[in-house]
Formats: structure tokens, sequence, C-alpha cells
């Protein structure tokens, strides 16, 4: 039996009412990767929060390396060798990398002298792990596979025998995840110990040795994962049987609603993001736009609805062009049947501190059945509310809450029922289950399947492949501002990778 | 990550911990005083009883909150949507023009409830104006509102001094200030009020723009909460990307709330130069503008909250009057010290005692709590 590189026994912590733990026992052996899954809110995050001294647990231990430890501060975990690769990472955008590896454990006043260490020692790491990054790059012009690894780097320069990883692959193509997989097991090798913290279950099953399933603040079970199934994990992370893949029938498209053409558009920098895009949706069918974050998609559809100017091109709504080059209005194209479902909806699709009701109207405040003369008509208002709550199942059911104080799930659930009831032609949808847990991510597949046997023409944009492979019945691949490449939804996994990857493109240029 | 903090009911979030920050405010005050040599205890009484102690003090309080209201609700009608109008001062300066002006035309003619509303729309109009310039500049020059509105505080400051003393004082008169007002532009006062009380205002200034404040107050709830108008501020307010993506005019929203906002300020001019002067003077608005950025802070732009830390300031002033007559230790500047302890623990402090309370709110009743759902992305 190897040694338990970390041990937690009974932690509880309660934030006001809410228990996001209680009595965690989790033991991790060292030298292996030990996966935590769970959904959204089952409390993952709060429990490496304990362990990177973010917070402090109310109750319950925590030992490292078999001796009990307390960690009330990230200092106190890092002098335990335990390092943590944020979600978003924690990087200096304009240091180099080498100033941001050494960033807080400088060691000497002076930097020069710290500099040259740090290099011979990112070269010794380069060669053992595999971890090859350009020491004088500046962050912030790294793909983001490159800045994942210099928070790897950075973990590793301060010693740490523990790695935790919280959802690592979110940003990353199917290459870049493949790579930063063979280092997690490279790091294995070394006898480095890995937690990866994921609601992905594929990755669980590709790359972990044991898996912890977390629900409602609970552990509810620890599996070796070679015997366990993707199927029984879902059902542990659910509490019940999830369909894993969207039923739907053959779609009937029918007359052009949506069209563009030669699309470009610039981001606030000045940077091209968008470069003479084109394409059509039809009424009828869903049209997935894939590819890695960042690649135009954001702004791809913040042009077509409103929200950013473009420099170039055009777009027709129901063959009625949009002014998308000038005061193109997002209300007026509400009124035209153009309803979207923005990727922020934390900061563009709902105002957090407004009441659930207030922004079950957001932007439809000026329909007449929600006004009376100038003043909102409120019981029109939370009546309407609260039959939209009644239908989505919007949790808790109460029209008065702030939205701040609902999940991520059901805030989606919030803004799809505000866009979809209100009957559009066209509904363009961007990052529709992000940060959504499972059970909603299944509702939210439904409607829109809904929406399209409905006959209304729906465009998605998703980084989550599997998410635009399940939904779409054509998949547009964006790479670099531009679409690479269209297939249909039987195009596999790999091949969708690399046009996202850009590889086509490159092939086709030399 | 899940808000480490759960929440408050009502009554503690806006009852309790404004009263507590107001305490150690006082305390803190009360050390103050203490170090130049005075009873902290028997100056609070003096405090106390110069604001509310008897029908006069208490007339003169409300009289200075009716100005605070004013300057609050100005502060906070910019604040809903987003934009701080430092700029209260000098909006309310040059609609005292504005006023003046109808004074000064209708004063013989007209009796005062026809010269009222002509010089409230005039006041608002006048105050709306000179926050129109900054709203135009931020909305479609892209200057920032701050700094624009206070530098306008510095114009209309000249701009007044140079009409006073060059344009409109009357003839052979040394006094930069309008000729005395007639009984046409002159504003009842609220005794009759007080005297159902058995309360005697003898010559406090308290006048009937009091109750206009408190209409006021009304009408800025009723725009908030209760309008298209307002909904679309507060969206805008809140997050400016949600009101671009839910089709509300940004420049629209900047420049009208900016208008409501100076009017408002603006409405302040009618309590000092038609309530208590009767005539305008020089500097009638002293301070008032920045006080109200506090009271709003303090009120939590809400116009009940305003109402009340209105009062609480016109308490301090006219109590801190008070209190420099009867301690002579204490002087004027100890007030204005005060003042700002309240405003450095009610507004730049405010939440320093929140986490606390809500530890001990949590630990005496978990229920009562609310149930703020765990939230966040990848939690």
């Amino acid at each position: 039996m190897a040694e338990a590189a970390i041990q937690l026994i009974g932690i509880n912590k309660s934030f006001g009412a809410v228990r996001a733990n209680r009595d965690i026992n989790l033991e991790v052996e060292r030298g292996t990767i030990h996966g935590i899954i769970g959904e959204n809110g089952a409390g993952k995050s709060t429990l490496m929060s304990i362990l990177y001294g973010f917070y402090q647990a109310d109750s319950g231990e925590v030992h490292v390396g078999g001796k009990a430890t307390s960690i009330h501060t990230p200092n106190d975990a890092i002098a335990a060798g335990i390092g943590m690769v944020h979600q978003h990472f924690m990087l200096v955008e304009n240091f180099t990398v080498i100033e941001n590896v050494i960033l807080g454990a400088e060691g000497e006043p002076l930097l020069n002298a710290s500099i040259s260490k740090a290099r011979s020692e990112l070269q010794r790491l380069e060669r053992e792990y595999g971890l090859e990054v350009d020491p004088d790059a500046i962050i912030e012009e790294l793909p983001v596979g490159l800045q994942q690894r210099v928070e790897i780097l950075k973990a590793l320069f301060r010693g740490c025998d523990i790695l935790i990883l919280d959802e690592p692959t979110g940003v990353l193509t199917p290459a870049e995840a493949d790579h930063l997989f063979r280092i997690l097991k490279m790091l294995k090798d070394e006898g480095k110990t890995v937690v990866l913290i994921t609601h992905k279950l594929r990755e669980i099953m590709a790359i972990t040795d044991t898996v912890s399933v977390m629900r409602q603040g609970t552990m509810v079970a620890t599996r070796k994962t070679s015997e366990t199934t993707v199927e029984e994990l879902a059902e542990l992370m659910v509490g019940r049987r999830v369909l894993l893949r969207v039923e739907k029938g053959e779609a009937k498209p029918a007359g052009v609603k949506l069209s563009v053409k030669d699309l470009t558009v610039k981001d606030s920098r000045g940077v091209v993001m968008v470069d003479g895009v084109s394409l059509e949706v039809r009424a009828g069918e869903i049209v997935g736009i894939a590819g890695v974050a960042g690649n135009g998609q954001s702004e791809l559809i913040e042009a077509i609805s409103g929200i950013r100017k473009a420099e170039a091109g055009t777009v027709l709504l129901d063959g009625k062009p949009i002014d998308v080059t000038g005061h193109a209005d997002p209300g007026e194209l509400r009124d035209r049947g153009l309803a979207h479902v923005p990727e922020d909806r934390h900061h563009v699709g709902l105002v957090l501190a407004f009441e659930e009701a207030e922004n079950s109207v957001l932007g439809y405040h000026d329909k007449p059945q929600y006004l009376r003369g100038p003043f909102l008509n409120i019981e029109a208002i939370h009546a309407d509310a609260r039959e939209k709550i009644e239908k989505y199942d919007i949790r808790p059911a109460n029209d008065r809450l702030k939205t701040a104080n609902f999940s991520g799930g059901n805030q989606q659930k919030i803004v799809l029922a505000r866009e979809i009831e209100q009957d559009p032609g066209v509904l363009i949808v961007g990052q529709p289950t992000r940060g959504v847990d499972v059970g909603a991510i299944e509702f939210i597949h439904k409607r829109l399947i809904a929406m399209r046997d409905a006959g209304k023409a729906v465009l998605l944009v998703s980084v989550e492949l599997d998410e635009i492979r399940s939904l779409s019945d054509r998949i547009l691949v964006m790479f670099a501002g531009r679409v690479v490449g269209e297939r249909g939804p039987e195009a596999s996994e790999g091949e969708l990778g690399l046009l996202m990857a850009g590889v086509e493109r490159q092939e086709a240029a030399e | 990550m899940s808000t480490p903090f759960a929440k408050l009911p009502r009554w503690a979030d806006y009852g309790l911990i404004p009263l507590i920050n107001l305490l150690v405010a006082f305390i803190v005050a009360g050390i103050v005083v203490l170090l130049v040599g005075e009873n902290p205890l028997k100056a609070a009484a003096v405090l106390v009883e110069g604001a509310f102690g008897s029908g006069q003090n208490l007339a003169y309080t409300l009289y200075y909150a009716t100005t605070f209201i004013f300057t609050g609700l100005a502060v906070a009608v910019a604040f809903h949507a987003g934009l701080f109008n430092i700029g209260g001062e000098g909006q309310a300066y040059i609609a005292g023009i504005g006023v003046a002006a109808v004074c000064l035309t209708f004063d013989g003619i007209l009796p005062w409830w026809l010269t009222f509303p002509l010089a409230i729309v005039a006041s608002a109009v006048v105050g709306a104006a000179w926050a129109f310039i900054p709203a135009y500049l931020q909305a479609r020059r892209g200057s920032h509102i701050v700094i624009t509105t206070i530098m306008f505080n510095y114009i209309a400051a000249s701009v007044m001094v140079y009409l006073l003393v060059n344009v409109i004082k009357p003839a052979g008169s040394m006094a930069p200030q309008t000729r005395d007002f007639l009984e046409g532009a002159q504003l009842p006062k609220l005794g009759w009020l007080f005297e159902v009380f058995g309360l005697s205002v003898r010559s406090a200034p308290l006048n009937v723009s009091f109750l206009l404040a408190l209409f006021m107050a009304w009408v800025v709830w009723l725009l908030i909460w209760r309008t298209k108008l307002g909904f679309e501020m507060r969206t805008f307010g809140f997050s400016p990307k949600a009101a671009r993506y839910a089709g509300i005019g940004e420049a629209r929203v900047t420049i009208v709330a900016m208008l409501i906002s100076g009017g408002l300020a603006g409405m302040m001019a009618l309590n000092p130069i038609m309530g208590d002067q009767h005539r305008m003077q020089l500097d009638f608005v002293s301070g008032a503008g920045f006080v109200g950025i506090a009271v709003a802070l303090m009120g939590r732009s809400h116009p009940a909250g305003i109402i009340a830390a209105a009062v609480l300031f016109g308490a301090l002033y006219q109590g801190g009057a008070e209190l420099a007559f009867e301690m002579p230790n204490v002087s004027r500047d100890m007030i204005v010290i005060m003042m700002g302890l309240v405003i450095l623990f009610a507004g730049a402090l405010e939440h320093m005692f929140r986490p606390t309370v809500q530890t001990i709110f949590a630990s005496l009743s978990p229920r009562s709590m609310g149930v703020p759902a765990p939230k966040g992305e990848g939690a």
C-alpha cells in the first residue's frame, strides 16, 4: 500500500446556511493522478480552496505526507509542497515567462541573480518533464496552452510535490489537452501527485488512476478508474440516470433566415478577430460554430446581434439587412425576431443585482405588455416571470430573489426562458452550458432542439466540442477569425480537432 | 467561488449596520472631544439638545435636511445610472439664477403659490442645463464625468461671483447679492405644522420646500423602481454591457440621468433663496452639494435612506452649531471632523462590521439567512 500524499479527514465548511463541504474524507495516494468530479456547486472548488489555504475549514484535518498540517494561506500550502493551477490563470500578462515564474519567489533583492538561477532551473524542468516554453516570451503573446504550462512551471519551480489542476482543459484544443495529459503522466512517473478537478467524464477515464465523485457538498464515491464506467460516474454525479447523448430527429431545413456575408470585425484593441466570414442559417436547423475560445466566435455573434460594430460585411435577417457596420440596435433586432443568448451571462445577459423578474424582461422591458405608460407594469412582469419559472423549472422558484443567488444553470435558464419565450425566428446562442450542471445541460439541449423542430434558425457557438457535435446539423469550424471548414454532425472529434488547430489551413498554404 | 458571506435580513442590512457604523463614528468623535479637554457625554447631550431639543432647533435641523435631501437625491439618481455627479454644488449654485430671475420678475405681481411652481421649474431647468454640458461631454466625447463636474463647480463659482458683483447686484449696493424679494417670492414657514404638536419654531427658516423635498423623494423612488426609464438607468448603472445587449442607448441614459440629477440639485436653491434669505447671496450653497454625496452614500441611494441621512446631517449641522457655541473648545472645525467621521464609517468603511454581524446572525439563526445557492463557474 502506497503512502498517502494528501489525507482530508472530516472536512466541513459552511457559507452561512449553505454547507459547501460536509464530512469530506479523501485520500490521495502518492504518485497517482486522482480525479475529482462533480457538478457545479458540488463543492470541488471549495474543497481545493481549503487545501490551498484560500478558505479555512470549519472542522476537520488536513494531512500532507502523513503529517497533520494546518494551512492558513497559500504560502502554507506552497511550503507543504502543494501547487495549484487555477482555472483562470494567475499570470501577469505583460511580464515574461521567467518573470512570472519567479514572481513572489524572487529570493533576493536584485532580480538579475534570481533570474539567472531560475533560468537554469527552468532548463532542468524542461528536460525532465518536456515543459517547453521560451522563458523570455511575454505572457500575453503566448497561446493559452502555453500560458497554462507556465502555471505548471510556477508550481514546480516552488518545489511542489502535489499539483492541483482546476478544470485545466476548458480553454485548450483537443491536441493541447493531449499534450497536457502527457505532461501530467510524466509528472506522475517522476513521483509527483496530481489532483485533477474536472466535470468532463472523458478526461477522467483517459488519464486518472482513481476518481472521487462529489455531489451537493458530500463525497459520494471513490472508484478505481479502471473499474468504473462513464455511465456510472455520471449517475453518481447527478444522483440519477442521465442521457449523455441528445435524442433528436432529422432536421428539415427550409428557407434562409440569417445570412452573413464577408463579415469583418475588430476587437477593442483593433485586432481583426473575424476575417471575412460568410455563413447561412436556415429555418429548422442548428448551425454549430466550433473553435477554441478566442478565434473570433464571440466577436462574430456579438456583431450579428448588434452589440459590437463590424468593420465590413453584410448581414441579412429574413432577407432584410442589419446595419452591423453602423448603428445596429439590439432592441430593434429583437423586434425583428432575432434573439440572443450571450456567452457571458454574468455581465451581458443578466444584471446579477436585479431581481429574477427584472431580468426575465431585460431587453424586452419596452414591450407594451410590460408597460403602463412610462411606468413598468409590475404585476404583468411578475406574472410573466412566475410563468417562466414554472415552465423552465427555475430554482429556487422565487421571482423576487436576487439573480446573483441563483446557480449557474438556473441563471442560464432565466436567460433562455426570456429569449425563447418571445418566440424569435432566429436564436443566436453562445456557450449555452458553460458552468451549467449536467441536469440543466440536458434540459437546455432539449429546448434548443425543440426550437429547431419548431422551424427556428439556431446559430450555436460553443467551445465544448461534444455539445457542438451532438446538437448541430451543420458544423462550421473557426480558426483565427476564418471559417476553415464545414462538416456534418458525423465528423469525428479528431477531424474537427485538427481543423480547430488550424492544421488543414496551414497545409493548404504550403 | 461562492460568496463567503450569507445575506442579512433586510432590517439588519438597512437598520442595524448603519446604526453600528454611526455609533462607532460617534465613539471616535467622542475621543476627539476628549482630546480637546471636553466631556464627550456632555458634548453629545448638547449636540442632541441643539438638534432636536426645541421646536426651533428641530425646525433648523429640518431646514438643513431639506437642502441635503435635494442634493442627496441628485447624487443618488446619477449613481443609479452608474454616474458619479460631483457637480451638485455648481448645479445648485447656478440654478440660483433661475430662482432669482423668477422671483425678481414676479414677486410684485404673483402670490407665492404661483411664483413657487415657476421657480421650481426655473431652478430645475437651469440646474439641468448646467449638468447637461458634462453629460454631453461624457456621452459623446468620453470626457470623464467626475473630472468635468468637479471643474464645472469652479466655473459655476466664478460665474456666480461675476454675475453677483457685476450684473445682478442692485446699483449702489455694497453687498454682492440681489435686492430683497417682495412677499410674492417668500415661501411660507411651516410653523403651523409645529404648532399642531405644541412646538414653536420662532425664527427658524423651515419652509414649504421641505414638503417639496419629501415629494421629490417619492418621485425619485417612482422613477428609479417603477418606470421604464429607471429600469434602464439601473441596468446601465449595474452593467453597461448588459444595457448595450438590452438595446438601451448609453448616451441617452447618461444624458437623461444627468439632466434629472442636475434638476434635483438645482431645486436645492429654492430652500435658502426663497425660503430663508429672500434674496440670492454669494455662496448660498456653502458645500451642500458635497454633503449630498455623503448623504446619498449613507442613504444607500434609496430615497428613504436619503431622507434619514439628510436629517442626520441636518442634525449635525444644527446641533454642531449649538455645540460650538456652548463649548468654546469645540470649534466649528470639530463639527466638520465629526461629519467626516460619519462619512468615513458609514460610507467608506460601510462593510467593516458586516462580516462580524453576519457571523453573529448565522450562529443565532441559520434559517433567517435566506438561501443563497452556491454559484459561480466551475465550483
